[in-house]
């Protein structure tokens, strides 16, 4: 039976996760993987099923309680952002020296050209890194299809499997045939096996060597995966190794039609037998993949140095950035010239915070404060409060990761600047802000924190927040003097007294917490439009 | 046959709803489809395009080649013009001729100069047309009518069906409102 439907890549995947029977997925939002567990929170068979879908605080909490549903027998899945993966990552790579019971599925979403992120990492090399198996689809047909063969994968090899997507594959829609769909909840004995799951060093060491062990046998699954494919060309002999969204590029050009042989890997690690093939076939290969030059590495090594490879290492292809079919044609010797080009009276549109937003009051506040503070840093986290480093504010100077404004200001503290401020929002301490204000609590820091909390995790669309409610009782409870936890409500009309707060703060010599509280725009607005015309959410 | 269509504008204009109206028709009629979104920071008030992909035979890319967009439809007149390297050089530009000011300055009159010195050009004040209709919150629909007839691939009774069908959750009011602002822009499209 077939049942079309209309799915973002991220849908496509949930859809082919509760499908595949899960019990439960794990996940902070991140763009572009939110929509993968939006979707299974307004599912209907997962509530019946009484799927587990609430917000975790991390991706590391998230990874943990989905290896613990796997331990005791059910299918999990976890989902995040590439950057998601590096918090983690210390579960992530161990579990894959555990091993799995049930199916355990890692959906990390990569992001090139950075669209919504900090950095262009590419999430294959953790699978890499801790030696498991990598899938990659390159449609959103081919996304829900992987899924479901992705715990099967899981539980034959008994061990946690990554899907690795793009932003473009995250966020495009396409019409997805999802079969006739039986959503049941797949169960096994709970694990019973301590010599895997206690990784003493003596365990250790039995499982890094098993794990090790299996590695060609898990390349030669690579080449017989049922989504491996290789188009032969009658019109040439040169050669494309593809993978994910890159295989659409280079069909978009028509390869086989231009002459060339098409090897497209939709599962690591690398075949390496089948490129070696395949190499003695073409008589030069052009490598396509989206992110970072992780198959053109290994290929060159197995090629060996005199073949002719091209890619981005070779700058045939953009050294960074995503794909699209234009690069990917010049690559192929195909020049495609616009009829039209961009006028010159076009300027960018950046991004702003919204009219009315709790963190513009913030920032203005600061912003005058702080003109009598020649010497002040504002360390700021991620959010839609980055957005405070753009004019009309210009008001921080720093945003690295998640929780790293409370831990820089306490360094830079250390080291004798003042004053040191911290902007983190309400989703984001708790995701990582809360251990490095101990840190600072510990060691009596100088450093003026602000929890600008907008109720809700506002930059991925306003999903719920672990530590709404909770704030001025979690300062405290780390050792924050209750006198220096002041919460004020970021509007213009208290704007006298959110500068006075600020001032005093800064002037208290140790740890003080301010949280400006108001709710964000966008959520507001939901809410009224819900209850205006009984609106669903969508 | 096949239509590449760039939709373009500033976020919140509602440029995703007729990414949704057109991608429920198209996989009514059974055809193929591909749909690339934005989500996440570009939303907040800055620049949002959609790559809409139609066809009766099968589409790889998600996104559309320079060259080859057919439309492209913008809320936004600024907007339709950041995207042209994308349109083919018979291909047409269905713009809002109402200006999203967020920027200073805002180069109205050379976006204005560059739409009127093209051929291909139809451009709707969206800003009269909601204000006298009083449907502020359906410009969006507006546009799409105003596009029905250059299409192509999909009729305006397909394009109704799925503005019910899509609408439908929200009430038959939201519904009305959407069909009577199609219907204006179809109006202005024929004047055209």
């Amino acid at each position: 039976m077939t049942r079309i439907r209309l799915l973002l890549g991220d849908e496509a995947i949930a859809e082919g996760a509760l499908q595949a029977g899960i019990k439960g997925v794990y996940a902070y939002p991140g763009t572009p993987s939110t929509e993968i567990t939006e979707y299974i929170q307004r599912s209907a068979a997962a509530a019946e099923n009484g799927v587990h879908c609430t917000w975790s605080t991390n991706e590391k909490t998230a990874m943990e309680a989905a290896l613990g549903m796997s331990y005791a027998g059910c299918r999990s899945m976890v989902c995040m952002k590439h950057v998601g993966m590096n918090v983690a990552a210390d579960a992530f790579v161990n579990s894959a020296m555990t091993g799995v019971n049930g199916g355990l599925v890692v959906v990390a979403a990569d992001d090139p050209s950075m669209h919504s992120s900090q950095n262009e990492q590419d999430s294959r090399f953790y699978g890499k890194f801790a030696m498991i198996p990598v899938l990659e689809p390159s449609s959103q047909q081919e996304a829900y299809e992987m899924t479901g063969y992705a715990f099967e994968l899981s539980e034959r090899e008994k061990l946690p499997v990554l899907m690795r997507i793009t932003t473009r594959l995250a966020h495009s829609r396409a019409a997805v045939d999802t079969g006739a769909g039986k959503y049941e909840t797949i169960r096994k004995p709970a694990a019973d096996d301590p010599s895997s799951w206690v990784l003493l060093p003596a365990n250790a060491k039995r499982k890094n060597a098993g794990l090790t062990s299996r590695q060609p046998h898990l390349q030669e699954l690579s080449g017989e995966a049922p989504f491996f494919r290789t188009i032969l060309s009658e019109h040439g002999d040169r050669g494309i190794i593809t993978c994910g969204t890159g295989f659409n590029y280079v069909m978009e050009n028509n390869a086989p039609e231009a002459g060339f042989h098409v090897m497209k890997i939709s599962q690591y690690p690398v075949p390496a037998d089948r490129i070696r093939d395949f190499a003695g076939r073409c008589r030069e290969i052009l490598v396509v993949e989206d992110g970072q030059p992780f198959i053109e590495e290994q290929v060159r090594g197995i090629a060996g140095w005199n073949y002719v490879l091209k890619g981005r290492l070779t700058g045939d292809l953009p050294r960074t950035g995503e794909l699209n079919p234009d690069n990917v044609a010049a690559a192929m010797g195909m020049k495609r010239v616009p009829a039209f080009n961009v006028p010159e009276c076009i300027v960018p549109r950046p991004p702003a915070l919204c009219a009315g937003c709790g963190h513009r009051d913030v920032y203005i506040a600061l912003n005058k404060v702080l003109a009598g503070y020649p010497d002040a840093r504002v360390f700021a986290d991620i959010g839609c409060y980055t957005l405070g480093a753009l004019p009309p504010f210009c008001a921080i100077d720093s945003c690295v990761d998640m929780g790293a404004s409370i831990t820089m200001a306490k360094g830079a503290a250390d080291a004798g600047l003042w004053p040191a401020v911290a902007v983190i929002g309400d989703s984001t301490f708790t995701h990582s802000g809360m251990t490095g204000l101990l840190d600072a609590v510990n060691d009596g820091s100088d450093i003026t924190v602000v929890i600008s909390d907008n109720l809700t995790t506002a930059m991925t669309g306003g999903q719920d927040s672990s530590g709404t409610g909770k704030f001025e009782a979690i300062c405290m409870a780390l050792g924050v003097s209750p006198d220096h936890v002041r919460v004020v409500v970021p509007a213009p009309k208290n704007m006298d007294e959110i500068t006075e707060t600020i001032r005093e703060e800064i002037e208290y010599r140790g740890v003080s917490v301010i949280i400006p509280r108001r709710e964000c725009m966008q959520t507001l607005a939901r809410k009224k439009r819900i209850a205006d015309n009984g609106e669903e959410k969508r | 046959m096949k239509r590449d269509i760039i939709l373009s504008g500033v976020g919140g204009q509602g440029i995703l709803s007729i990414a949704t109206i057109i991608g429920d028709a198209a996989t009514r009629a059974g055809l193929n489809l591909r749909q690339a979104e934005v989500h996440g920071m570009s939303q907040r008030g800055g620049e949002v395009e959609s790559g809409l992909r139609l066809s009766d035979s099968e589409i790889y890319s998600d996104l559309v080649p320079v060259g080859s967009a057919d439309i492209i439809l913008s809320m936004e007149p600024m907007e339709a013009l950041r995207y042209l390297p994308f349109l083919h050089k018979d291909g047409y530009v269905i713009t809002s001729s109402s200006p999203f000011r967020n920027i200073e300055p805002y180069p109205e009159e050379k976006v204005m100069e560059v739409l009127g010195s093209m051929d291909n050009v139809v451009t709707v004040d969206l800003g009269k047309i909601t204000k006298e209709n009083s449907m502020p919150k359906s410009a969006n629909m507006v546009l799409l009518g105003a596009a029905a007839g250059y299409l192509g691939i999909l009729s305006a009774e397909q394009l109704m069906e799925s503005i019910r069908n899509v609408f439908a959750p929200k009430g038959d009011g939201i519904v009305d409102m959407n069909l009577k602002a199609f219907g204006k822009g179809q109006e202005y499209g024929r004047r055209q």
